[in-house]
């Protein structure tokens, strides 16, 4: 190992930029890859705020609540010795993003502010009005910057994660990345790397996620021998806009200041709705939930979202859609907490929702899943360590509000540190030709794609996916729509053979970027459907009508994932979860936990 | 509305087809040398569409108006529901956000004309490099300077009225329509622009970050500085955020030139 470490950071989201902190820090080099300007990473599209039990509200909060309250939310899905560590962490991590300058709102003594989230009785999410999780980037990104220029710090901006670089003894010596402006492939060496690259929303198509989340880094480390965790379990957000392009978020924060979701107890009813009376309005989540009410968590809101419009048929004009209303709340306190969120909707569907309330549908947003790490956030494969959204470690069978902030930016700090010690004792490489030959296998992909002279247009191909993950592997799930999930994509794996990329030029091709992407999307994507379809309980957001109850004793088990490159497909198998702290009980919003 | 046992997951609601069409039609260059040129097509109007979803349908199906086939658009876009600051573009002539711009709104009699940022040097397409702001941001310490990131406690106490101050500032994306719209932004000038200008702002005001004020506000004096800003006002009727840029920029000023005073006093 060199005299210094250097480690390789991929995303600059909030895990990774918090990784890339902590290893300069403490002396280390980083390369930090990132295919937008960090500053452009979707982390800054999370709205309503960071969870930690600060317990400034006199309201008795511990962090043996959140972490309960996590654990709970989750279906005990989580290994509950990193979520522990993770709350416990909690309250200083807030008290740091203080310190860098993140525009918390406050009390008038001063103090943090706290608001109510989903999933908890406390006031546990500290927040900067709507746009938390920007204003957290910012402030990452900004001490990030300081270190680059003191030299610590390289960015690689513009730059696509292809593989790792594995050596004879399959231990990580570096990445194969791509420029995305003259689309040349370079490998890099490295003592150990951190993928924080994010989420996958873009195998469902439409999501709120942003447009560089397809999960392209974390599948195509799982072709290369990472295990793949928990797949199956995708986050459907209950309160979305409808959008041609995307879905986008409103936040559960609208829920947490005092929002009430609702439909008229009359289907199609002609009136407007700020004129119907109340008599005449169904909160079903205040009638189902009276404990929680509007703020149970994503799972339990989504499912009541899609039993009122699916089975009594009561969603507005028709469509899947119900009201979020905030109404009832005065302007000035609703510019102060939301106004972020109220100018998206503003803005793209025209209306103003302090006068009427808000149509909204459950969406795609947030994946559990995501690469098996250890708890020292390392993967399978030596060297490769992974943090944020991209791994499983947090969040179990469904996320809590306010707790993926936190998760990434805990994430990193692990990670960082974890990485910058495994790359200390590092012996040396035995040999150094292995960036070579990934550089050629890398190139040999490009070459192929460029001279593919078929007929499918990776885009509409992309729309196919995303129609069936939709439709099939979200909220509701069937045994025989998961197998016929699964063989689409088979098909669609079949006729990415015939790909035809009317764009060959060399320079800032997006749509050959985005057929790569593509591949990786459709090997990912029969993770998470077999992953489903293996999983015959309902836990969490996993839910199958023909196996309705949770099963502990068949499923309280981690999916893991494996890639058999000779038959082209995932291998699965089963491990158990560390639930030593806290014993697996019923999980019931309809009742106190 | 489907039936229930029709229906297994989740549908997403159904934008309307409006029955008309409309043009787009997008200035285009292959690299940073090669000439630009127009692509004109026709596509089908839903309700809701925004220039980003032309986009991705041209993608789809990436053939011009008199029938030629042609490559997708380039261009930079994430979280398209403007925060991330991307897709910054010039639609009809005005400077904005792409995933913002409404078809049905921007539309002058049924045409859409897209070009890229004009003072930023083009990759592509509609995709320019705009890393000069990032650099900006180098260049007046845009952050707090902190001891580490080890726990130290909590930070200072902040008033309600600070933060509604400190807030606004900070919700700027780095778009760099402000620079795009600035008459002082050029070659000439060198002007840093509203953006870095207002950045500095916020931390100078920041209990901890303002121990960085005396370097910031001397970044902001030679060449390119604060002085530079004419006053057109573009800025802030062109920020898609709504920053006030322009109270920024005076504040600033009048820090500037306090400081140059002290400078010359305590030389």
């Amino acid at each position: 190992m060199a005299a210094v470490p250097r480690i390789i950071v991929v995303g600059g989201g909030l895990a990774g930029l918090s990784s890339v902190i902590k290893i300069a820090e403490a002396g280390g080099k980083v390369d930090l890859f990132s295919i937008v300007p960090v500053k452009r990473s979707h982390s800054v599209c999370a709205q309503g705020g960071i969870n930690a039990a600060k317990n400034l509200k006199g309201e008795g909060d511990t962090t043996a609540a959140h972490f309960d309250d996590t654990i709970y939310g989750g279906d005990f899905l989580a290994n509950q010795t990193p979520v522990k560590n993770m709350c416990d962490a909690a309250p200083a991590i807030i008290d740091l993003l203080d310190r860098m300058g993140v525009p918390f709102n406050r009390t008038p003594e001063g103090l943090l502010d706290f608001r109510r989230f989903g999933g908890t009785l406390y006031h546990r999410t500290a927040f900067a009005g709507a746009t938390t999780g920007q204003q957290l980037l910012y402030a990452l990104d900004e001490q990030v910057r300081r270190y680059e220029s003191e030299g610590k710090v390289t960015k690689y901006e513009g730059w696509e994660f292809l593989s790792s670089v594995l050596d004879g003894q399959g231990v990580c010596r570096g990445i194969c990345a791509m420029n995305l402006r003259d689309m040349s492939v370079r490998t890099f060496d490295a003592d150990a790397i951190i993928l924080a690259t994010g989420g996958n929303g873009a195998i469902f198509g439409k999501s709120t996620n942003s447009v560089v989340c397809t999960g392209s880094a974390q599948s195509a480390i799982y072709q290369q021998g990472a295990y793949y965790a928990n797949g199956e379990f995708i986050q459907v957000h209950p309160t979305c806009i409808p959008g041609e392009d995307k879905l986008r978020l409103m936040s559960e924060s609208a829920r947490g200041e005092g929002g009430r979701v609702w439909v008229p107890r009359k289907l199609n009813d002609p009136r407007d709705p700020v004129s119907i009376p109340e008599a005449d309005r169904w909160y079903f989540l205040e009638e189902w939930y009276p404990k929680y009410g509007n703020l149970v968590p994503r799972d339990v809101a989504t499912r009541a979202i899609h039993k009122v419009v699916y089975e009594h048929e009561l969603g507005i004009d028709g469509q899947p859609m119900v009201y979020l209303d905030l109404t009832h709340i005065d302007a000035a306190t609703l510019n102060r907490k939301l106004e972020g969120i109220l100018e998206i909707y503003e803005k793209f569907v025209g209306d103003d929702p302090r006068k009427v309330p808000m149509k909204i549908f459950p969406g795609m947003h947030y994946t559990m899943g995501g690469l098996w790490v250890d708890f020292n956030q390392m993967t399978n494969i030596p060297g490769i360590f992974a943090a944020g959204e991209a791994e499983y470690n947090y969040h179990g069978a469904n996320r809590l509000g306010a707790n993926s902030l936190l998760s990434c930016i805990y994430g990193g700090f692990q990670a960082g540190p974890n990485a910058l010690r495994y790359a200390k004792s590092l012996p040396a490489a035995a040999s150094n030709g292995h960036g070579e030959s990934e550089r050629k296998r890398q190139e040999e992909i490009n070459a192929g794609l460029l001279s593919s002279s078929g007929t499918e247009n990776p885009f509409r191909l992309w729309r196919e996916l995303g129609e069936t993950m939709t439709k099939n592997v979200t909220v509701i799930r069937y045994n025989k729509a998961l197998a016929e999930t699964d063989e689409k994509i088979v098909e669609l794996l079949e006729r990415f053979r015939n790909i035809n990329l009317s764009d060959k030029s060399a320079w800032a091709n997006t749509s050959f970027a985005f057929t790569r992407q593509l591949y990786n999307m459709l090997q990912l994507g029969r993770v998470v459907t077999q992953g489903a379809k293996l999983r015959d309980e309902s836990r969490g957001a996993h839910y199958k009508p023909d196996f309705p109850d949770r099963d502990d004793e068949r499923f309280l088990k981690t999916t893991k994932a494996t890639f058999a490159p000779d038959a082209d497909e995932p291998v699965f198998s089963w491990e158990a979860v560390d639930t030593q702290y806290i014993t697996p009980r019923p999980r019931r919003y309809d009742a106190v936990k | 509305m489907q039936a229930a046992e029709t229906l297994t997951g989740a549908a997403i609601p159904l934008s309307k087809p409006t029955g008309k069409t409309y043009r787009i039609e997008i200035k285009r260059q292959a690299s940073p040398d090669a000439e630009p040129h127009w692509d004109k097509f026709d596509l089908p109007q839903r309700t809701g569409m925004n220039v980003i979803s032309a986009m991705m349908e041209i993608a789809g199906n990436p053939v011009t108006t008199d029938g030629r086939a042609t490559t997708p658009i380039a261009y930079d876009a994430n979280c398209l529901e403007e925060v991330c600051g991307s897709c910054a573009m010039r639609i009809n002539g005005k400077a904005r956000m792409a995933c913002s711009a409404l078809i049905d709104k921007v539309q002058e009699n049924g045409v859409v004309r897209v070009e890229p940022l004009s003072k930023m040097p083009v990759i592509r397409d509609l995709s320019v490099d705009r890393s000069v702001l990032f650099e900006n941001l180098k260049r007046v310490q845009a952050w707090v300077p902190l001891d580490g990131s080890y726990d130290l406690g909590s930070g200072p106490r902040i008033t309600p009225q600070q933060q509604e101050e400190a807030y606004p500032l900070s919700r700027c994306i780095s778009c760099t329509i402000c620079m795009e719209v600035c008459p002082q932004f050029n070659e000439e000038t060198n002007f840093v622009g509203a953006a870095t200008i207002a950045q500095a702002k916020l931390f100078n005001e920041h209990p901890t970050g303002k121990v960085l004020k005396t370097e910031r506000l001397h970044a902001l004096m030679g060449d390119g500085g604060i002085h530079e800003c004419g006053f057109s006002g573009n800025c802030v009727t062109a920020c898609p955020k709504m920053l006030p840029l322009t109270r920024a920029i005076s504040e600033v000023s009048r820090d500037v030139m306090i400081q140059a005073a002290k400078d010359i006093f305590t030389r």
